[in-house]
């Protein structure tokens, strides 16, 4: 297999090893275990009640079993008090085959007993172990998403992760392009500046141009000082006439302080 | 073979399938390399059909890495051409 499908595996193993697949994201690895783990405990609890389910049902039987023994035995006693040794003998070997079940019941019940108690112990090593476990794996997923909280800026710009996989792409195709344009422009300036570089638009001009406009802008201005000086100088009475008290000040305005610097 | 589309969630193939997926993997790639968008696009949505109706969809708590990965359906195919650059999906 040489397609995209491989390529892809591949390159994700290759490169991605650090991508966090969501199915495999250590907390949900955790809190699975912790789940099973939780599970096994509720199975032994649930043994645990199972057998000391069936030690109490043994107990009511043995006390029945016990019960009924004792009722033979009077009766064993009052019939030889009567006079009928049939009927007490009768009596006794009942109570005989009663006492072969009671003797079995308590050996049952002693091996319940032992069980449940191993179960016990069991149950409750178990719940220290799943307690324990407990606080790790919390300890382990804080510690994970501090982690993950770090990386995941780094991860979201260089696409590592599946999901942040194609907005990296677009932001990382952005950033190269703004990084181009800016490289471009930067070097057209030199270029420019440097006068190797003609500007069609016009716009911008090398140091000897600029210097040459500076000059003649410059005499622009005397030009236009003199001749606006000769204007007032010649026209001033006429002004007047028409706007009385607004000529002089404004038409002198620019003599004392010239606000346009033509560089 | 657990394979997983993007963006999708992944699905259990049996090995056994993988001839009949390969052509369609060999086509799509022939289809990058040569530029033809809707061939690929089309390529791409067959393959995608194919692992969906022969696969086994994973449930998403299962723990699984993927062996094989394929882009997701609305790819483009500068960005599969992107990731299977030189660079890979993480540049450097």
């Amino acid at each position: 297999m040489s397609g995209v499908m491989k390529r892809m595996g591949m390159i994700f193993r290759a490169k991605a090893n650090k991508a966090l697949d969501r199915a495999e994201d250590p907390r949900e690895t955790l809190d699975y275990s912790y789940q099973k783990q939780l599970e096994l405990l509720q199975k032994v609890r649930r043994g645990v009640a199972d057998v000391a389910t069936s030690r109490k049902r043994l107990e009511l039987q043995l006390a029945q079993l016990n019960k009924q023994s004792s009722t033979l035995e009077d009766q064993g006693r009052k019939a030889l008090a009567l006079g009928r040794e049939d009927l007490a003998r009768e009596a006794l070997s009942r109570r005989a085959a009663l006492q072969q079940q009671v003797t079995d019941l308590e050996t049952q019940h002693q091996t319940l007993q032992g069980e449940e108690e191993k179960l016990t112990l069991a149950a409750q090593r178990l719940q220290a172990k799943v307690d324990a476990f407990r606080t790790k794996k919390e300890t382990i997923k804080a510690t994970y998403t501090a982690a993950q909280a770090q990386t995941r800026i780094g991860e979201a710009f260089s696409g590592i992760s599946e999901e942040m996989g194609d907005v990296g792409m677009a932001i990382q195709r952005a950033e190269d392009k703004t990084a181009q344009l800016q490289a471009r422009a930067g070097a057209i300036d030199e270029l420019l500046a440097s006068g190797a570089l003609d500007d069609s638009s016009g716009l911008a001009k090398d140091d000897i141009q600029s210097e040459l406009d500076r000059l003649s802008g410059g005499t622009d201005v005397e030009l236009e000082l003199q001749r606006m000086k000769a204007e007032l100088a010649g026209g001033s009475t006429a002004k007047q006439a028409i706007e009385p008290g607004q000529g002089t000040p404004q038409a002198q305005q620019p003599q004392d302080t010239p606000r346009f610097d033509k560089q | 073979m657990i394979v997983r589309i993007m963006g999708e969630g992944q699905v259990k193939l049996a090995d056994g399938h993988f001839a009949e997926l390969n052509k369609l993997d060999d086509e799509l790639l022939e289809e990058m390399e040569s530029g033809d968008e809707p061939g690929f696009r089309r390529t791409l949505h067959a393959l995608l059909d194919k692992v969906r109706e022969l696969g086994t969809p994973l449930p998403d708590d299962a723990l699984e890495p993927s062996e094989l990965i394929l882009p997701a359906p609305d790819a483009t195919l500068d960005e599969v051409r992107d990731m299977l650059s030189d660079d890979g999906l993480i540049p450097g």
